[in-house]
């Protein structure tokens, strides 16, 4: 079923989508913007993962995204709950105020 | 299928690329659906039709809903707008975007080096029990290790998420 596209296809857009979100990891300041950016590149790592698992015919691929989008889930949930905290105590989002926060 | 692989490709670069540098956070994530729903194309595509699934249900569905219940709640105004877009001035972008390149330039390098091995046994679509047996037989540890992660999201979050009467609140016009 899959074949027909080249293994090394999938991966270069997998880096080129992990460039994209380390970039906007690097460059924004805002928090939310830099929590997307790390979900930008969880998925092309996981991306990686599939295309890997498609290419030799396992299932250990799949397997692994589902691990990826599980951390993914619990790192979000905990991020947006210290992006909340840091919004109640600034007003702001700030990345670079974040020094301030004791504790 | 082919065409629709570089077709979808195309969509999600252009879309992650919006979702990284867009000013406004709810167009931001909107654009980063796509990019996701892009990226189930993709996994169907490639014969996971499971995990596409689990992409648009889980990914777009619940995450990115998190995200924008978060950004309602923070009440972004117009004045947080305009600072962000002094902050994304294309003069911040080089740096980064230069070292991203430099990465990405090696990392093209090493995957168009040399072919793939060719693979043992001949591809084909894996269907969502193969990787229910898979789950719960050899990943099992991890899928337990998965549960206790989730748990301790779910505390970390709630823990964190306290509003604590002890610390003052900032009003909004004092200097930070």
């Amino acid at each position: 079923m899959n074949t027909h596209v080249p293994l090394e296809h999938v991966m270069l857009l997998a880096a080129a989508l992990f460039a994209i979100g380390l970039a906007g990891l690097l460059a924004r300041r805002n928090l939310i913007f830099m929590l997307v950016s790390v979900e930008v590149m969880l998925n092309a790592a996981g991306l990686v993962f599939i295309a890997a698992g498609a290419y030799w015919g396992q299932v250990d691929g799949q397997s692994m995204f589902i691990f990826i989008l599980t951390m993914a889930a619990a790192e979000v949930a905990v991020g947006l709950a210290i992006i909340l905290q840091f919004h109640w105590r600034h007003h702001h989002l700030d990345a670079d105020a974040a020094a301030t926060m004791k504790g | 299928m082919t065409l629709a692989f570089y077709i979808a490709a195309a969509v999600a670069l252009a879309a992650t690329f919006r979702a990284v540098t867009h000013a406004d956070a709810v167009h931001s994530l909107l654009y980063f659906i796509v990019s996701l729903l892009a990226a189930a194309v993709i996994f169907y595509i490639l014969g996971a039709p499971f995990v596409a699934a689990l992409e648009i249900i889980i990914y777009a569905g619940a995450i990115i809903v998190l995200f924008l219940f978060v950004v309602m709640l923070l009440h972004i105004g117009r004045g947080q707008r305009r600072e962000e877009r002094s902050w994304i001035r294309p003069r911040v972008w080089v740096g980064p975007a230069m070292l991203s390149a430099v990465l990405l330039a090696a990392t093209v390098t090493v995957i168009t080096a040399e072919p793939p091995p060719a693979p043992h046994a001949l591809p084909q679509a894996t269907a969502p029990s193969d990787v229910g047996v898979s789950l719960f037989g050899p990943y099992v540890v991890a899928v337990q290790l998965a549960a206790l992660l989730l748990l301790a999201g779910l505390v970390g979050a709630s823990h964190l998420r306290r509003h604590d009467k002890s610390i003052p609140l900032r009003a909004k016009g004092d200097p930070p």
